[in-house]
């Protein structure tokens, strides 16, 4: 069933793939950035802050879509004993703790100018702040424990104890009041508060930091294989 | 043009120190991630290079070992 997942076969795609996807997400962050920056408009609310949210929201999104993916590979590996999984949700955490820390620090930069305030203790950045340090552990855990079977049983732990916070993130703001707006957008209906002309921009820089998250993930892949490979070479 | 970009209303500060921790924390982790990387393929070299002929022809039957020689350019 998991034939496709076996490691010399994905090796031959990952170890060439990086280069591509680096010249790819390059040109889509110019696009994203001029869009960001430049030509897209400013809110009749919040005036040129309301830029902050071009590199707020793709990351926070892609922060909770890859603790979920982490969530259900580390899953994967316990339930089906692949290890192959547990290499791939390892490699997928790094990016998905730097992408958490930039939607906290973006959103903390413009808390001050619209709401007044650096932080504030509310539903929302508070589950955020709890997926980082949920973030934080499973990439400890994996520097901590030296035993295999040990690492996977505790890192499975940590990220099924953490996807339990995204739904949690993502209903904070339906579920209690709270200083942060609701969702603007939502994917399963064509109903959306934001305009094409801030949309557009917004879904550029998304599929930036989606390809940046996609060559971190590909380099950290390599990375881990290449680790496994010298511990085989040990053993000849 | 470049003045307005620059001070956005006001809230110049805030907006391109968004913008300027996101590209640092990119670059930061894009170089330390490349670091680890050509890391492990500097020390699968050194290894590979001190096998004897018979373990490296082993070694080498490997499709993944082919690969990774391939794809380390100082071997």
């Amino acid at each position: 069933m998991f034939k496709s997942f076996e490691p010399n076969k994905i090796f031959a795609i990952t170890s060439k793939a990086p280069k591509y996807v680096l010249l790819l997400f390059i040109v889509v962050l110019t696009i994203g950035l001029t869009e960001a920056l430049v030509l897209s408009p400013e809110d009749y609310k919040q005036s040129d802050a309301v830029r902050i949210m071009y590199v707020h929201v793709p990351a926070a999104w892609i922060s909770l879509g890859i603790f979920s993916s982490l969530a259900l590979f580390s899953v994967g590996s316990f339930v089906f004993k692949n290890k192959n999984f547990s290499l791939i949700a390892k490699s997928l955490a790094p990016s998905g703790f730097v992408f958490n820390i930039i939607a906290l620090v973006t959103g903390s930069i413009w808390g001050k100018p619209t709401w007044g305030t650096w932080w504030a203790w509310d539903a929302r950045i508070t589950s955020m702040l709890i997926l980082a340090l949920f973030y934080g552990m499973y990439l400890l855990a994996w520097r901590i424990y030296e035993d295999k079977e040990q690492v996977i049983k505790v890192t499975s732990l940590i990220a099924i104890l953490g996807v339990v916070n995204v739904p949690i993130i993502k209903f904070s703001v339906d579920w209690w009041n709270t200083l942060h707006q609701p969702a603007s957008i939502n994917i399963l209906s064509t109903n959306t508060a934001i305009h094409a002309s801030m949309l557009i921009p917004l879904g550029i820089m998304t599929a930036a930091f989606a390809l940046f998250s996609l060559l971190i993930f590909l380099m950290k892949y390599n990375t881990e294989l290449i680790k496994v490979k010298n511990k085989g070479l040990d053993r000849l | 043009m470049i003045n307005e970009i620059i001070s956005m209303n006001g809230y110049g500060a805030y907006v391109w120190l968004a913008f300027l921790f996101t590209l640092i924390s990119f670059i930061t982790l894009y170089f330390v991630t490349k670091l680890q990387l050509s890391k492990e393929q500097k020390r699968f070299a050194s290894k590979f290079g001190s096998l004897n002929i018979e373990k490296a022809r082993t070694a080498r039957s490997q499709n993944i070992i082919r690969e990774i020689l391939s794809n380390t350019s100082n071997i």
